[in-house]
């Protein structure tokens, strides 16, 4: 497996990193600042499971 | 023939009564475990708090049996290294939702309506965290864990904490991770999650608008408490 996973990622190297001016961050800590604002978007634009339903519901109780 | 009237209460309870009293007073059942949340909390950025929560049990939860088995079992067993890998990817998903979580706050301005203090434990919980996982990198007894603690007392000690809290002594930063700043973020969670039961969950900026101006018109029921505000509006 360890030789499978050695394939897969070549570790056997300095890390690769983003530069500009003082900013020195490693790609990996980039990909996972991406991720976290790729998420962050995705929280606040994607519909919530039974949100519909639930207004419905409110409305429903409200006419009654 | 009438029954004696009861006694008095006493002015002066007992310390026991006082801080029951106290405690119903600022978080009577119904708050502290409500059966219903505000419509506006089904929303996806609502969920990063809990997400925080459960990350943080399974970090608990492993950290606890890695320090049951000790180094030689999470270094060379299989299950030792599946715990220890549970162990490190549960400590990444809490940092990557709880900073999520820490965004969203920040945009909702979170501190509104009373909530400064919920505010405040959260960042401070972040703050704590971050240590906490620096002594859990310099725990683990490895070359990694030779290069951080090596990285890290150049910096610790150019701030001038590196004489009492020492990233090269292995005891010293073992009983930082698994006692005093685990302890420190269980009881500040605690406390942040009180707190956000106490306050309730901070509204949208429109709803609080519209609420406040349904207590300008003086309308019944909107005496603009952060309950009051919710009130209305549960699911």
């Amino acid at each position: 497996m360890s030789v499978l996973a050695s394939a897969v990622f070549n570790l056997n190297h300095p890390a690769h990193t983003v530069d500009w001016e003082f900013v020195h961050l490693s790609v990996a800590n980039v990909v996972v600042i991406g991720l976290m604002l790729i998420v962050f978007v995705l929280a606040l634009v994607l519909p919530f499971p039974g949100k519909a339903r639930r207004a419905a519901a409110r409305r429903g109780e409200r006419a009654s | 023939m009438s029954a004696a009237p009861p006694p008095a209460t006493p002015a002066s309870k007992s310390w026991t009564v006082r801080t029951r009293e106290r405690a119903v007073d600022a978080l009577p059942p119904e708050k502290l475990l409500p059966d219903g949340q505000p419509t506006y909390v089904a929303s996806w950025i609502y969920v990063f708090g809990v997400a925080s929560i459960a990350s943080l049990i399974v970090i608990v939860v492993s950290g606890s049996i890695l320090a049951l088995k000790g180094p030689a079992w999470w270094h060379y067993t299989g299950v030792g290294h599946f715990f220890n890998s549970i162990h490190m990817w549960g400590v990444e998903l809490f940092f990557f939702v709880m900073v999520v979580h820490l965004w969203g706050k920040y945009w909702m301005a979170a501190w509104r309506g009373g909530r400064t203090r919920v505010w405040i434990t959260g960042a401070v919980t972040f703050l704590v965290a971050v240590p906490t996982a620096l002594t859990g990198y310099v725990s683990q007894q490895n070359f990694d864990a030779q290069w951080i603690a090596t990285q890290a007392k150049d910096g610790l000690n150019a701030v001038g904490v590196g004489a009492f809290f020492n990233v090269l002594n292995f005891g010293q930063m073992y009983s930082w991770h698994i006692l005093l700043l685990p302890v420190a973020v269980v009881l500040l969670v605690a406390a942040h999650v009180l707190l956000v039961r106490k306050h309730g969950v901070v509204p949208p900026f429109e709803l609080e608008r519209r609420k406040a101006a349904l207590t300008a018109a003086g309308a019944p029921g909107a005496d603009g408490s952060p309950h009051a505000a919710t009130a209305g509006e549960r699911s």
